[in-house]
């Protein structure tokens, strides 16, 4: 198989900002790369810093230090106008949609087309077509305090695609949307992604996202870069207290009120037919606790988590953490 | 007070100059006033092309501008006005130092107005590779228009204010009527009619803007 490409390559990138109280770290050295024609996904709570990262990488801001390739030509040092030419090859999406309130749907898809100077018909056809594909074919005069949230995302869309771009960079774009909306914004840009090959960089501070779209992500926390994978390892298998967090979710805060060990379960979709639980418990002859269960749909594929309380004595745990070893299910001792 | 038709032509006179001072002061402020308010916005810390010391510097004369009581700015602008009009009597002496006045605060006024504009459109703009003057034209100016014209209400009834000072130096309009039958010469009745054209001439300015402004803002309905 083809290597895969990278689109964009951060190299070490950092960035620092000045206030009143002193030098704040937002980035630090964070190196990426992000292939061409994936959807990569950038997660991290509020205040990690990846709202930052987003605007680095279409220097939006300027990264203190390291450099950001894109398309084997660093941007670092670029003059205003080669940044310019960079940006109108990255599209970018925002939670707040940010559409211009003052011009109608196809004004604002014709927007950026305006900027490079694209010849008024050309422009209205290619926002005709975009406003079609994002299924507002019918509202193209309408202004945004006309629409609701969904519809000024996929306006937001099509605006994001008027100059062919290569990269469609999402800056948290469905939190501010309902869960039936985002799941339809989620899916419109898998479509892009699929049908028009533009690379996708989604940045969010939800799981759901990342495990509903993505197929490699990053996990951004205080300013670094805590781990990288594939989706379902990183699911299956997340090496750092911020990975599982993000993971666990809810299921994280339950566990902290026992004080028994915990074991998290993970199944990849392979273990369905056989009950693994019953099983543990007919094996070890010990009663384990389900504290959480749940399964959701990771890249196409089914996977579940689920966390057991077992025994607080030595040799009964042992017992179960045995038994699951031999039997070869994927699992960990939370703490 | 006889009301014969020299005085009504005298009244007459007045609205006309008065309007010659309101309409020709707003429009040459306005003039300079928006490039002002486009680099009080543009230059400023976390503006688009940050350039603090010219920033400062323009925000320091505007205030200074401001400070100087308008009735000074009449008398300041003497040695001026009769360079440029070549004469300091009559409606058309008084749009120099009106200009003066009205140029600065305008700047402010059209710098409140663009500083509604949301950051994050701004920041869209940028992002799809827009020049500064493409975000000046393109969006701070068009997104910004309905707020402008209810600046532009504010403003004119102010410049309307100031212009009826001119009469304590010889100026003209109905400001001056007021002044010279209904305070020198206790013309009570005089100074009333004055005073009820002059308020028409608001409410009409006022209405005139704020009806425009809300037909042309499309994040109302």
């Amino acid at each position: 198989m083809e290597k895969q490409k990278p689109i964009i390559q951060l190299k070490g990138l950092g960035k620092q900002f000045k206030t009143a109280n002193g030098t704040v770290t937002a980035l630090d050295d964070i190196n990426l790369e992000i292939n061409s024609g994936e959807i990569f996904g950038i997660i991290g709570l509020s205040g990690a810093g990846k709202s930052t990262l987003v605007r680095c990488i279409n220097y939006l801001e300027l990264p203190t230090s390291g450099t950001v390739v894109f398309e084997d030509v660093s941007l670092a040092g670029k003059s205003e106008a080669v940044i310019r030419k960079a940006r109108q090859s990255m599209g970018m999406i925002f939670q707040q949609f940010n559409l211009l309130a003052q011009r109608n749907v196809l004004q604002n898809v014709c927007f950026p087309m305006e900027l490079i100077g694209t010849p008024k018909k050309e422009a209205r056809k290619r926002a005709e077509e975009l406003l079609a594909m994002v299924g507002l074919e019918d509202r193209m005069k309408a202004y945004p305090a006309q629409l609701s949230g969904g519809q000024k995302q996929r306006v937001a869309i099509a605006r994001a695609l008027a100059t062919n771009p290569k990269v469609l960079l999402c800056d948290e774009a469905t939190s501010a949307l309902d869960p039936n909306t985002t799941k339809q914004i989620l899916g419109l840009l898998k479509q892009i992604n699929q049908e028009l090959g533009v690379t996708v960089i989604v940045i969010t501070h939800e799981m759901a996202v990342i495990e509903a779209i993505c197929d490699r992500v990053a996990i951004i926390d205080q300013s670094h870069i805590a781990e990288v994978g594939s989706v379902s390892e990183i699911f299956s298998n997340p090496k750092t207290p911020i990975g599982r967090q993000l993971i666990l979710g809810d299921a994280a805060k339950q566990v902290r009120l026992g004080t028994d060990r915990q074991l998290r379960i993970i199944f990849d979709g392979r273990e369905s037919s056989e009950p693994v639980i019953s099983n543990l418990v007919l094996a070890c002859k010990v009663p384990v606790n389900i504290m959480h269960a749940e399964t959701r749909d990771v890249g196409g594929k089914a996977m579940g988590q689920m966390m057991i309380q077992i025994p607080a004595d030595e040799t009964e745990a042992n017992r179960v953490i045995n038994y699951l070893k031999t039997t070869k299910i994927t699992f960990e001792e939370v703490k | 007070m006889v009301w014969d038709a020299a005085t009504l032509e005298m009244i007459k006179d007045g609205i006309l100059e008065t309007f010659l001072m309101v309409f020709g002061s707003s429009l040459i402020s306005y003039l300079i006033g928006i490039p002002l308010g486009i680099i009080l916005v543009v230059t400023d810390t976390d503006g688009i092309k940050p350039i603090p010391a010219l920033q400062k510097v323009l925000g320091l004369v505007i205030n200074l501008l401001r400070a100087v009581p308008f009735i000074i700015m009449l008398i300041m602008m003497l040695p001026v006005t009769r360079a440029i009009v070549g004469t300091t009597l009559g409606a058309k002496a008084v749009i120099p130092p009106l200009v003066a006045a009205a140029a600065p605060y305008i700047a402010r006024m059209v710098e409140s107005s663009f500083k509604e504009v949301d950051a994050g459109v701004i920041e869209a703009a940028q992002s799809m590779g827009a020049t500064t003057w493409q975000i000046i034209w393109k969006v701070l100016l068009p997104e910004s228009k309905p707020s402008l014209m209810v600046g532009a209400a504010i403003s004119m009834t102010t410049i309307l204010g100031y212009s009826t000072m001119a009469g304590f130096v010889g100026g003209g309009g109905l400001g001056t009527i007021a002044i010279n039958y209904g305070y020198y010469r206790y013309q009570t009745d005089m100074m009333l009619v004055t005073v009820v054209i002059l308020v028409i001439i608001v409410q009409i300015i006022q209405e005139t803007w704020m009806k425009l402004a809300k037909v042309s803002d499309k994040r109302i309905r």
